[in-house]
Formats: structure tokens, C-alpha cells, sequence
């Protein structure tokens, strides 16, 4: 039995792994390549998952509303690279953080306007509100199963599209040494754009995934953006796959920090302390592995070589 | 001759100011000013909106005035905040003046503006958070709760669990004032095995996902599991819990977390699971007393959905004001006079008459209520039983009055 919830949450930190690492991979490309920070990744998650609530109650399909709202946060994405962060390259991170900071407010704002304060339920079609049944008497909701199995399958496709295409070249390219790229011929700035954009469908792709199980709530990206942000420091910025792997970490770290945690804390103290104690430790481990990696690879896990 | 000019103008103002200063407890006179703090911003404003439809309700119930004098509401947000909700009592208290100041949905925002408002002399009445400490050992002449104290409601529902042959239960709670209450209350009164307790983080980043704590809560062999998750949490909480597959083997019990505020987001979402599911709870939309009646009749006329108990202590504490404000004629200055008739509780309640204990925290019934559907196929509560009679918190004690 033991085993069984072991490997349960095993599992479950999977499934949060590789949903921050959805948020997180966007996060990290923009950051690292265009040296751009961008608070309001998490209004691009949280209109996400928005757009998938209204797409799904219209069309009744939720496979179909998540496709949709793909495209959807895909050209949102342009446009605020258009309108805001394009002409925020240049400046020094403070003008950036201020500017993205007030998208965070227009994106609430806007949200509590069209779809109301209340958090937005999506009904999940029978097919994926099941269960599915592994060996050994592990069970697992299906949805879980389809999030591993798509943000796995993100992951393999953005690692596959940098180092093995042609775009992947060239966004390497652009981002060892912008100048030099732009007077081969590259269209630098268009480059960027469709980056900014294939970062913003995917964080609204995390949205899209996280909403069934906990409904699409205004402020939902300002809480779990700073987490996308410990993991992209611990897996060095702009490394897609230093992000894959530190997602995977702090998603464990969290989950079997909520799991087990209080089981070891009642052994060094007595029950009334740990039972207090064990929360607020588990919300501290992620932060406390951050410092720990930090202070062995200042530059994070797996930082590019071409910085 | 520039310097002499700028002297003039701050003497000018300052003594405007001060005749404004002067002026503001003649004006006070004609009216009776009510502060009303609570969460009008973050997804936890549908509560907070829910009070203040119900507050403006009442008003439009009363004609807007008491013992002849007109009513001014002051709403403000307290956007979750322990810190914001204690500078917004500051603000009614010292800037607006108020006579009374009301709301306070969480137990940690009125445990912080508590000291701001008593200490300047106000009436507090909670129109919902009941945290032990101000039933026990901080309890005040000037506060006054029209819900209940945290703990009463879980002890209730333990008592159900037993009554049921429950023999073991699993707790999950949010880790805050209100939440560790609620776990001591369920605990209290359950005389089964506690399986495992989680107390999951709370406040404006609240841990929402519970794939961790449901998988050790079917691993525990529990019979049973109680929750305690206001708004958004509730809502995401039972989704999971049936996602999991648990309400086909371990029944949920829970306090404040399946009402009026997350029974149509459930029906929306078509998760026909939760109907059935019992909670405990003062009042219900369909509790039989005539002022209940009219109260939810014209809630739903006027707002188009159930008012969830928010709503009902809201309404109840405008009412609860004006039989203070009317028994001294509306002399506002009178606060011996008015402290005596409030704790009378002689006011037209929703729940039906209830008493004051020495702490100012109802002595008050409290009910079994099953999710179900209505007449006209809405989702709502309905009261199955009475678990407990004029019943009195633990703490009360504790309080010194």
C-alpha cells in the first residue's frame, strides 16, 4: 500500500511538472533569447484558460475549444509583442518589469469585466473525467494522464524544433549574437515575435490544462508565475532544457513535500507542531532548493553556452 | 510678499478644515454611518458582492433609514488581505467616522482590524468571521457577531459523523485562523480515528490543486473525509475529489464550502456528485421563519439566484443595527443604551430568535443540510435534521464579561 501512494505521487508530481514546465519554457526563451522580463507571462496562462472556458461552453468540445484557444493565445501573443514588449527590448529590466506589471493589471481588469470575479468552471467530456487503472491497483484521473502525456509531448517537440530545424537555428542564433544575425539576414524582429507567441500559446496551453481541475480564476497566472521563475533560475535562464529538468524537480520537491513532510516532522517534534509546521516548510522547499542550486551553479543547472 | 500669500492660504485651509472637523458631529446626528469591510476584488468578490447585495437589500428593506435617521453604507475591499483590511477600519473609523463597522468575511482580516475599531470606540459586528480568540479570552463589550463562532459548525458535523456510525474520518483544511478552528471543532465532537490531517496554504496564492492530499487521503482507508474550502478552493476541492473517483467510496462531509456560491458553478459544470452531500450550517434558504421567507424570495426576485449565508448574516445585520439604533431613539451617543438592546437580539432574525452568550457570539441552532434540487431544478440546500439546540461555542468561557 505504502508503495502504491508513492508511486501515486510520483506521478501527480509529474503532472505538476510538466505543466510548470509549460509555463516555464516560454518564460525562460523569452528571458534568455530576447533578455526580456515579462511578468505578464501569467496573464498569457490565465487568458488561456479563459478563452478555452468561453470556446468550450460555445462549441461543446473540449478538445476542439483547446485547439482553438491555442491559436487564440498564439495571436495575442503577437500582439502584445507588437503593441508593448517590442518596444521594451532596449530598455533595462526595471522599465520592463513596470510595463509588464501593468499588463498583469489591464488583463485582470479586463478579465473581471468580460467574465465577472467569480472563478469559471470547464466541464471535462466523459471520456477524459474518468479514471484510468495501472498495475498494482494505482489509479489515476484520466485528465492527469492526458497533461503528462501532452506536456511530455510539448517538451520533445521544443527541444526537437531548437536544436534540429532551421527556426531553432536561427532563434539560437538571434539570441548568441542579435547584430550579427541580423546582417546575415535574418529577420531578427520577426524572429522574436513568433517566439514571444509560441511562449504565450504554450503558457495559455498550461492555462488551458490546469483550468478543468481548478476552474480559470483572475489572478490565476500571478500565483504560479513566480514559481515558472524559480524554475527557470534553477535550470539556468534561457535553457529549454535546464527548464525541463528544474520543472520536474520542483514539482516533485513540491508534491512529496505535501505528502510526507508531516510524516517526518512528527518524528523530531510532537504532533500539534509539526501538523503547523509541515505547511509552511513544504511551501518553503522549492525556494529553499533554489538557494541551495544557486549557491553551488550561481548561473542555475544547465545555463547556455553561448552566455 | 509670495511667502505672506502661501501663509494665508494654510491658514485658510487649516481653518476650514477645522470648522469641518467641528461640523462632522452635528452632521453625524442625522445620520447613522455603517462601515462595511470585505473582499470586493480577487476571485473571493463573489462572497464579498454576495454580502453587499444582501446589506443593500436590507436597506431597500428598511426604507433606508433607523429611528428616523437616514443610513449611509460605506463599503470597502480588503482585497484578502489581513494588512488592507486593518488600513480600511482605520479609514472608516478615524476618516469617516462611523457608528458602526461591520463584514469581516475571514477570520485573520478581523483579527487584525479588531484592535483599530475597539480601540476607537465603535460597535464591531462580524457578519461572518468567528475566530476563537474574540469568543474567548479577547472578547469585547463593543463587538458582536450575527454568525457564529468557527468552531461550532464542525462540532456539529462531528456530531452528525457519529450520529451516522462514522469511525474514521481524514481532515483537510487551509492553514489559517479560521481553518485550524474548524479542524479543532470536527475533532472535538468525532469520537471515530482521525486517518490524517492536511492544512493546505492559504490567502491570495491558495494551494488549489489536491492531487497530493486526495491520494493520501485513499491510501489512509478513511471512512469519511471533511473539508473546510470557502469560495474558489471549494469549488476546485470537489472537482478533484470526483475527478478521483472518492465520491464513489469515501463520502465528503464539509462545512462552508457546497452553498449557494458554488452550487450553480457545480450545476453549470454538471457534477451531479455533489447533490447529496451533507454539510452543517445555521441556516438554509429554505429554514421556515416568515423574515427568512421574505428574505430569500426577494433575493432571488431581485438578484435572480439563492442568497448563500453571507447573504443571510449580511441582511440579518442591518436589521440587527436598527433595533440598537431605534431602542435609544436613534441618540447615537447612547452606547451603554444601544450595547443593552443588542444584546437582546430582539430583531426579526432569518434564522428565528435566537440569544446573546456573555461573549456577544450567538446561542443559536444548527442544522444537517443535504445539497439538492429545487422546484424549478436549481441546485440548493435543503435542511434534513436539527443536530443541535440553542448550542453555545466552547470559548465563551474564556471571555471575561
Amino acid at each position: 500500500m505504502e508503495w502504491v501512494l508513492f508511486v501515486s505521487q510520483l506521478l501527480n508530481g509529474l503532472q505538476l511538472g510538466v505543466l510548470l514546465f509549460l509555463l516555464a519554457a516560454g518564460l525562460t526563451l523569452v528571458f534568455g533569447i530576447m533578455d526580456f522580463v515579462n511578468l505578464a507571462h501569467g496573464s498569457l496562462y490565465m487568458m488561456g484558460a479563459y478563452f478555452c472556458v468561453t470556446l468550450t461552453s460555445a462549441l461543446g468540445s473540449f478538445p476542439l475549444a483547446v485547439l482553438l484557444a491555442v491559436i487564440l493565445t498564439f495571436i495575442l501573443g503577437i500582439a502584445v509583442e507588437l503593441i508593448v514588449s517590442r518596444h521594451l527590448y532596449q530598455r533595462d529590466h526595471l522599465d520592463q518589469v513596470l510595463a509588464t506589471f501593468g499588463l498583469i493589471l489591464f488583463f485582470n481588469g479586463a478579465v473581471h469585466l468580460i467574465w465577472g470575479p467569480e472563478g469559471n468552471p470547464i466541464a471535462l467530456p466523459d471520456y477524459l473525467n474518468g479514471r484510468i487503472s495501472l498495475p498494482a491497483g494505482i489509479e489515476i484521473p484520466t485528465f492527469r494522464l492526458v497533461i503528462i502525456a501532452i506536456g511530455l509531448a510539448v517538451a520533445v517537440g521544443l527541444i526537437w524544433l531548437v536544436t534540429k530545424t532551421r527556426m531553432g537555428m536561427l532563434i539560437r542564433a538571434g539570441a548568441s549574437n542579435r547584430r550579427m544575425a541580423g546582417a546575415l539576414g535574418v529577420d531578427i524582429r520577426k524572429l522574436f515575435t513568433l517566439v514571444f507567441a509560441l511562449g504565450a500559446a504554450m503558457a495559455g496551453l498550461a492555462g488551458m490544462m490546469i483550468a478543468p481541475i481548478t476552474e480559470a480564476n483572475i489572478g490565476m497566472g500571478d500565483d504560479i508565475l513566480i514559481v515558472a521563475f524559480v524554475v527557470i533560475i534553477i535550470g539556468g535562464i534561457g535553457s529549454i532544457r535546464g527548464a525541463f529538468i528544474a520543472a520536474l524537480l520542483v514539482g516533485m520537491i513540491d508534491v512529496m513535500g505535501r505528502s510526507y513532510l508531516d510524516d517526518f516532522m512528527k518524528l523530531i517534534m510532537d504532533n500539534q507542531s509539526a501538523e503547523t509546521a509541515s505547511p509552511a516548510l513544504s511551501a518553503m522547499a522549492i525556494y529553499i532548493l533554489m538557494a541551495g542550486i544557486l549557491y553551488f551553479r550561481p548561473r542555475g543547472l544547465f545555463p547556455p553556452r553561448h552566455r | 510678499m509670495r511667502i505672506h500669500k502661501m501663509g494665508l492660504i494654510s491658514v485658510a485651509t487649516a481653518a476650514i478644515m477645522g470648522a469641518a472637523v467641528l461640523a462632522a458631529p452635528a452632521l453625524a446626528a442625522d445620520k447613522v454611518k455603517i462601515g462595511f469591510v470585505t473582499t470586493l476584488t480577487t476571485p473571493a468578490a463573489v462572497i464579498g458582492n454576495d454580502m453587499k447585495d444582501a446589506f443593500d437589500l436590507a436597506n431597500e428593506h428598511i426604507g433606508g433609514t433607523m429611528a428616523g435617521l437616514e443610513i449611509e453604507i460605506i463599503y470597502e475591499d480588503d482585497g484578502f488581505k489581513p494588512e488592507i483590511g486593518k488600513q480600511k477600519t482605520d479609514k472608516l473609523v478615524k476618516q469617516d467616522d462611523v457608528d458602526f463597522i461591520t463584514g469581516y468575511i475571514w477570520s485573520h482580516v478581523l483579527l487584525a482590524s479588531r484592535k483599530s475599531a475597539l480601540d476607537a470606540g465603535k460597535f464591531m459586528i462580524s457578519a461572518n468571521a468567528g475566530p476563537s480568540q474574540l469568543a474567548g479570552k479577547l472578547c469585547h463589550k463593543n463587538f458582536f457577531s450575527t454568525s457564529w463562532q468557527n468552531d461550532q459548525t464542525p462540532m456539529a458535523l462531528g456530531e452528525v459523523l457519529n450520529q451516522r456510525g462514522v469511525k474514521s474520518l481524514y481532515i483537510m483544511s487551509p492553514n489559517y485562523a479560521a481553518g485550524k478552528n474548524m479542524a479543532a471543532g470536527v475533532e472535538r465532537t468525532f469520537k471515530g480515528e482521525i486517518k490524517g490531517k492536511d492544512m493546505t496554504k492559504w490567502g491570495k496564492d491558495a494551494q488549489l490543486d489536491f492531487s497530493a492530499e486526495l491520494a493520501k487521503a485513499k491510501a489512509s482507508g478513511t471512512e469519511a473525509i471533511f473539508v473546510f474550502y470557502p469560495g474558489k478552493a471549494g469549488g476546485a476541492f470537489i472537482k478533484q475529489y470526483m475527478q478521483a473517483g472518492l465520491n464513489e467510496s469515501i463520502p465528503l462531509y464539509t462545512v462552508y464550502t457546497v452553498d449557494a456560491l458554488s452550487l450553480p458553478k457545480f450545476q453549470k459544470a454538471e457534477m451531479k456528485g455533489v447533490l447529496g452531500s451533507l454539510a452543517t450550517q445555521f441556516w438554509s434558504p429554505d429554514l421556515d421563519t416568515p423574515q427568512n421567507e421574505k428574505f430569500v424570495s426577494a433575493f432571488l426576485a431581485k438578484y435572480g439566484r439563492y442568497p448563500s449565508f453571507y447573504a443571510a448574516q449580511s441582511y440579518d445585520t442591518l436589521f440587527f443595527i436598527k433595533s440598537a439604533v431605534e431602542a435609544v431613539g436613534g441618540d447615537l451617543t447612547n452606547m451603554d443604551g444601544m450595547r443593552a438592546a443588542m444584546e437582546k437580539a430582539d430583531y426579526p432574525s432569518v434564522r428565528g430568535p435566537y440569544s446573546y452568550g456573555n461573549n456577544h457570539f450567538p446561542i443559536q441552532n444548527f442544522y444537517l443540510r443535504e445539497a439538492a434540487t429545487d422546484s424549478e431544478g436549481r441546485w440548493t440546500t435543503k435542511i434534513v435534521s436539527t443536530v443541535y439546540s440553542n448550542h453555545q461555542d466552547v470559548y465563551a468561557k474564556e471571555c471575561k464579561l
